[in-house]
């Protein structure tokens, strides 16, 4: 009840437009844009920039809502709307438009997650006024993959030639160790960032408890924002605008045969709500999500992406990611864990659970013979599956708690673990005999700092 | 006694062998009778159940043939000691090393050859099954094997419905760690959370009907198993004991640790856990077994609360219950399951336990065993004698005890006579609690009755020895008896959470159980029988002086007389130290000893005014005591009832306990009464007086334990008032009682120490009479009083 009601609380009344270049109609649209990408919109010259400043004012509600008000849209709208809307702002434009560079954080409990903006319409003009630690800024992040011992970026996710704010750009995935935020931040003070008076917009618990530390160590201060407001802002705006002209998202066909499991593309835009949103960073949170500002965390649980990479440490010995996503793909789960058959011998039918299925996770190392000669490869599946499944299967819960059908899968845990991806969409489609869908994204665990990129194009607007 | 054997043999358990010699007596009682085997073996420990019949003395009573002159003497009955035979139900837990000696045991003591099949389940019946089967011989038998999970639900059904007090919420830092609960008169719906190696979340809607609605791979095969691996430590009771001892705060990653604080806007503070062992992805440090084993308990502990909260969620469930061998009796994972419930449901479900948990296996292959005998046709009552009680062998309780070699844990239950239901009278049978005093929480009261019970054991043991004057071996008996019930008051005084809430109705009871084990049936019988020949010569006399009286002075002598009679109760021993000394003691003396009006509790001026309304439809009198209180107390008043137009049914014990007048007795005393009144004849003639059961043989009246016939009676007659009678009855039990029609209680205070607490003195006086709200009897009309007849 409480979220129907705030579902309609957000039709309250928006702000006029500050500016309207033609003097057409100041009646507020429906939907309100501030960013617009190239993708669908002939853009042509100037005048396809829209970059408006609208923001609506929001009762106080119930459920969480996110502080944006902003539609980023890209081709939604009648056409002859779109125009409207691109003529009207265009004056504004320019004169609110943040500084460069663009930047948005994302400070997880083990992961950063940068995105940076870099601008490839920047004029002769411009390029000549553009200061020199600017340059030097976009020259070593565009001009790496790895910063650092530890920096990555993600260049295949990279999205190309995408217009934000008025400007055309490409828009970069960055990562690295949470436990290298201090280097970050000294770096932030070489490079003297603080002259280039841009706001810093970071979100994820560490914008909270580094923030001391920017200020003392680089001048510089922090724009602090929701991660959940974040990642739903961010989530929805980079499956709007697509992945290089693909679909963002995607789920398996046939997720229950092995063989014929295939990675499907498809689109949450038309119609994504409701959702269930589960993000599996360190930990896990789980979202119910009725649109675009309408949400509320469900539950979460303390079982997620570092518990599997910290157990499988402790048990292994390696020290990535990566390594133990490794070893897990050539381990056998089934040498660690109990499964119904080893009990009952078969299926246990009273119940209808299959022998198949997993009774006791790392139940047979309660023998210590079986202790003594497991391989580290197949304890990392076991936790990598024991960990998976633990999650779909909370997930799945709450979905029927929430009745909501469509499960969404983010975060970093997802990153190359197909094992997990499938496991889920297994697991989903199984238990709940196809009613449930789980849906992945591409980005996995990069929407919070874009939604935080978001905050700043924005936030920036607001102080004409 | 066995207990007693536990204690003496854990001091040597360290080096004690394997093939240990059982202590027959105490452990494998009454093999030679046993019948219908059933065996739970589990991971660690084996559960075993057999079904016995016992022999033991019961007290009768004869009534003489009065028609006969030359048996007009002075006794009005013979009393007699007859042997008779009950069943029992025998639940014996050990560890699965002393399984075959358990089973050599039962086959050199097993007399009965009727057994044929030997009902098992568990995960170590099939490992166990050719042992068995070969152990005991039964070449011509077989072990069948039971489903565990429809063996469990059995078993969760039977204890549920059986034993008061069998749930119990945990609460670590509070006053009692065990809050026992009220059993709820109908059982169902519940959630059953087994968290073995997996987890089974099962829902339970009735008897035959449950379903196994979800689980997790996530259980205590998981924290064992991943446990081992990180720790190095084998044994499972050793990782909880690494676990109790770590700091989960090192290995986890706590909201602070990513938020620096508090994530306020969520609610979510900065120690909660946000990832588990988080910490170990990228520290370079070491942990401590111990801190890693929290950080695991944690782990699973709150990933299966959240579990169990989503499903309960789902299917609206507010009732669930834990166990499992994760569960069984460790307060480390009880605590830890009890914060992720309340967390998870923001207080909304409780975390539920299990006193029998362990046993829920072997109770339910046995009922699938014994279903011939039907044995969820009967109540069954939990013999406080044989059973061990929780904890006994926990070694969190005991670290004396750190193994468990070389313990036995039992439980016994007593096949009752009679099925047993609430009183149909009762305002809310699920908010019902007969005792007034929880013992568990008030440790002060706890003190003093122990102390009281204590030291009043040595004239029980006089009196069980003058019970039977004739027979050499009693004297045995009696000092065996002494042992056994001085040891439960001393485990009682270091654990009184051992048989559920410790109250003065389970100290009594207990004292029952142990005198009935070493065939005391009825110590009192002679003490009784005595009284009600002396009483019974007085009954005309009393009746007449209370002829002459005025309406309104001889309600007033009615209730006196009742009170007076009440002071004649040998379980009291400032009243029995009297009794004792000075034989003449009579009942004029008992009501110069009465309180003055107005009494401690004094609603005697609404109940006359009451009295002056229209007569009762049918009261239900819980008596007392026998001698005085019944014949000169009791009867003169129901006698007035009877007079009023008012129906009234006699309920009394169904056995003896202390000087308590038995329903065999108060059939005899009531026959010689009419003999004598007219009044009382024509009632029993015209079955406007009637005499029931109450199926108890206690001192002490739980409402909730009644008599099915005795519930019948009450329902058919449309009893409206309930008049109970007595300390044990009215103060130590059923003083807050609501019922919902009027009620009278009515007591003398007999110890000082309570009367003092109360605010009283010895021998004040209790007289709380009770109508329901919105009863409108007070209200009506004033009805002109009745002539006195």
């Amino acid at each position: 009840m409480d979220k129907a009601k705030s579902m309609m609380d957000k039709k309250g009344p928006a702000a006029p437009f500050h500016h309207v270049s033609n003097g057409q109609s100041q009646r507020a649209p429906s939907f309100h844009s501030h960013v617009v990408l190239n993708g669908g919109c002939n853009n042509t010259g100037t005048s396809n920039n829209a970059c408006e400043n609208s923001h609506v004012l929001h009762q106080q509600q119930h459920h969480h809502n996110n502080h944006h008000h902003d539609d980023a849209e890209c081709n939604g709208g009648s056409p002859a709307k779109r125009c409207r809307l691109r003529r009207r702002t265009d004056s504004t434009v320019k004169r609110h438009r943040p500084p460069f560079p663009w930047f948005g954080m994302d400070i997880g409990g083990t992961l950063v997650k940068l995105v940076y903006f870099e601008p490839v319409d920047i004029t002769a003009e411009e390029e000549q006024e553009e200061v020199e630690n600017l340059k030097s800024i976009r020259r070593y992040l565009t001009g790496n993959v790895a910063y650092g011992k530890t920096g990555i970026r993600d260049v295949h996710l990279e999205l190309r030639n995408l217009t934000m704010c008025g400007r055309t750009g490409n828009l970069h995935f960055i990562r690295f160790p949470t436990q290298a935020m201090h280097r970050f931040i000294q770096m932030g003070r070489d490079k003297n960032f603080s002259s280039l008076h841009t706001t810093l917009c970071a979100t994820g618990g560490g914008a909270y408890k580094f923030e001391n530390d920017f200020m003392t160590m680089a001048d510089l201060e922090l724009l602090k924002l929701d991660e959940l407001d974040c990642l739903i802002q961010g989530l929805l705006f980079i499956d709007r605008i697509g992945f290089n002209g693909h679909p963002e998202c995607y789920y398996f066909e046939n997720p229950s045969d092995t063989q014929a499991c295939v990675k499907k593309p498809c689109s949450l835009v038309d119609n994504p709500f409701p959702m269930l949103l589960v993000n599996i960073g360190s930990g896990v949170s789980i979202l119910a999500v009725y649109s675009q500002d309408n949400y509320k965390r469900v539950t979460g649980t303390s079982l997620g992406g570092a518990t599997f990479l910290g157990l499988c440490c402790l048990l292994t010995g390696c020290e990535t990611f990566e390594e133990a996503l490794e070893m897990a793909s050539k381990g056998d789960s089934t040498n660690v864990d109990k499964l119904v058959k080893d009990i009952y011998g078969g299926d246990y039918e009273r119940f209808g659970l299959q022998g198949s299925a997993v009774a006791s996770s790392f139940g047979h190392m309660m023998s210590k013979e079986k202790r003594d000669s497991i391989s580290k490869e197949d304890l990392a599946r076991a936790m990598l599956v024991t960990i998976t499944n633990n999650i779909g299967s909370i997930a799945r819960m709450c979905a029927v708690n929430e009745k909501i059908e469509r499960v969404v899968f983010v975060g970093n845990f997802l990153r190359i673990n197909t094992v997990s991806t499938k496991l889920l969409a297994y697991a989903m489609d199984f238990w709940s005999r196809g009613q449930l869908t789980a849906l992945f994204l591409e980005h996995e665990g990069y929407f919070g700092a874009v939604g935080a990129l978001m905050e700043l194009l924005k936030t920036s607007e607001e102080q004409p | 006694m066995a207990e007693r054997d536990r204690v003496d043999r854990s001091s040597s358990s360290h080096s004690m062998d394997k093939s240990i010699t059982l202590p027959p007596d105490e452990i494998f009682r009454n093999l030679e009778n046993a019948k219908c085997f059933a065996i739970d073996i589990g991971g660690s420990l084996t559960k075993l159940a057999y079904y016995s019949t016992v022999q033991h003395k019961v007290a009768k009573v004869r009534s003489f043939d009065h028609s006969a002159k030359d048996a007009a003497e002075d006794k009005l009955y013979e009393i007699s000691e007859q042997e008779e035979i009950t069943a029992r139900l025998h639940f014996i837990k050990f560890e699965n090393a002393y399984i075959e000696t358990c089973l050599d045991f039962i086959r050199d003591h097993l007399v009965n050859t009727d057994t044929k099949v030997i009902k098992a389940t568990g995960g170590g019946a099939h490992k166990f099954k050719d042992l068995i089967e070969k152990k005991l011989g039964l070449s011509y038998a077989r072990v069948d094997k039971e489903d565990e999970m429809t063996c469990l639900i059995k078993g969760c059904n039977f204890v549920l419905r059986n034993i008061p007090h069998e749930a119990f919420v945990y609460a670590k830092h509070a006053d009692s760690e065990f809050r026992f609960q009220n059993t709820h008169p109908d059982i169902f719906p519940y959630l059953l959370v087994n968290i073995g190696s997996g987890v089974s979340i099962v829902k339970v809607e009735s008897e035959d009907k449950f379903e196994r609605i979800g689980g997790s791979s996530i259980g205590g095969g998981t924290f064992w198993g991943l446990g081992a691996l990180l720790t190095k430590t084998k044994r499972f009771d050793e990782l909880l004991q690494l676990a109790s001892k770590g700091q989960h705060t090192s290995v986890d990653m706590l909201v602070k640790d990513i938020y620096g604080g508090s994530y306020g806007c969520l609610g979510l503070t900065g120690d909660l856990i946000a990832s588990s062992f988080g910490k170990s992805a990228t520290a370079d440090t070491e942990f401590s077994k111990e801190d890693m084993a929290k950080s695991l308990l944690h782990m699973i502990s709150n990933d299966i609360g959240q579990l169990a909260c989503l499903y309960a969620k789902l299917h609206n469930l507010s009732r669930v219950y834990f166990g499992g061998f994760f569960i069984r009796g460790h307060p480390v994972t009880m605590h830890t399951i009890t914060y992720s419930i309340n967390f998870f449901t923001k207080g909304e479900v409780q975390a539920l336990f299990l006193r029998h948990e362990g046993y829920l296996g072997a109770i339910g292959a046995f009922l699938k065993g014994a279903e011939e005998d039907n044995p969820n046709q009967y109540s069954w009552g939990e013999n406080y004698a044989g059973s061990s009680g929780l904890m006994s062998v926990s070694p969190d309780m005991n670290p004396m005890q750190r193994a468990r070699s070389g313990t036995f844990d039992m439980l016994e239950m007593d096949r009752l006579e009679r099925k047993l239901v609430n009183l149909p009278l009762l305002q809310d049978p699920s908010s019902y609690i007969p005792d007034t005093v929880d013992l568990t929480e008030d440790a002060l009261a706890r003190e003093y009755w122990l102390f009281c019970f204590e030291e009043a054991l040595d004239g029980v043991v006089k009196r069980a020895l003058a019970s039977q004057p004739d027979i050499p071996e009693a004297t045995e008996r009696a000092e065996k008896f002494r042992q056994k019930y001085r040891h439960k008051l001393q485990t009682l005084r270091h654990q009184p959470f051992a048989y559920g809430s410790l109250t003065v109705r389970s100290l009594l009871d207990t004292r029952e159980h142990c005198l009935n084990e070493f065939n005391f049936p009825d110590p009192f019988s002679k003490i009784k029988q005595r009284e009600n020949d002396m009483a019974l010569k007085y009954y005309q006399t009393i009746v007449k002086a209370l002829e002459l009286l005025s309406w309104e002075e001889k309600q007033f002598a009615l209730v006196r007389g009742v009170l007076a009679g009440n002071v004649f109760d040998w379980g009291a021993k400032a009243v029995s130290d009297v009794l004792e000394s000075d034989p003449e003691f009579g009942f004029e003396e008992a009501q110069r000893q009465l309180e003055e009006r107005p009494w401690l509790v004094d609603a005697y001026d609404q109940w006359l005014e009451r009295l002056k309304g229209p007569p009762h439809k049918c009261a239900l009198f819980f008596v007392d005591n026998s001698g005085m209180d019944i014949i000169l107390g009791v009867m003169p008043f129901v006698r007035e009832l009877l007079c009023r137009g008012t129906e009234v049914v006699l309920a009394s014990n169904s056995g003896p306990a202390l000087n308590d007048v038995t329903n065999g007795e108060l059939q005899i005393l009531t026959g010689r009464i009419a003999e004598m009144d007219p009044v009382i004849q024509l009632g029993l003639k015209e079955d406007r007086l009637t005499l029931v059961q109450s199926g108890s043989s206690s001192p002490c009246l739980d409402l909730s334990r009644l008599d099915k016939e005795l519930a019948q009676v009450v329902r058919e007659r449309k009893t409206d008032l309930v008049v109970i009678e007595g300390m044990g009855r009215a103060i130590h039990t059923n003083y807050y009682a609501m019922l919902s029609c009027e009620s009278l209680k009515m007591a003398v205070i007999k110890n000082s120490w309570l009367a003092d607490r109360l605010g009283g003195k010895l021998f004040s006086v209790v007289f709380k009479y009770e109508v329901p709200p919105g009863d409108k009897h007070q209200s009506k009309d004033p009805v002109a009083p009745p002539t006195p007849s």
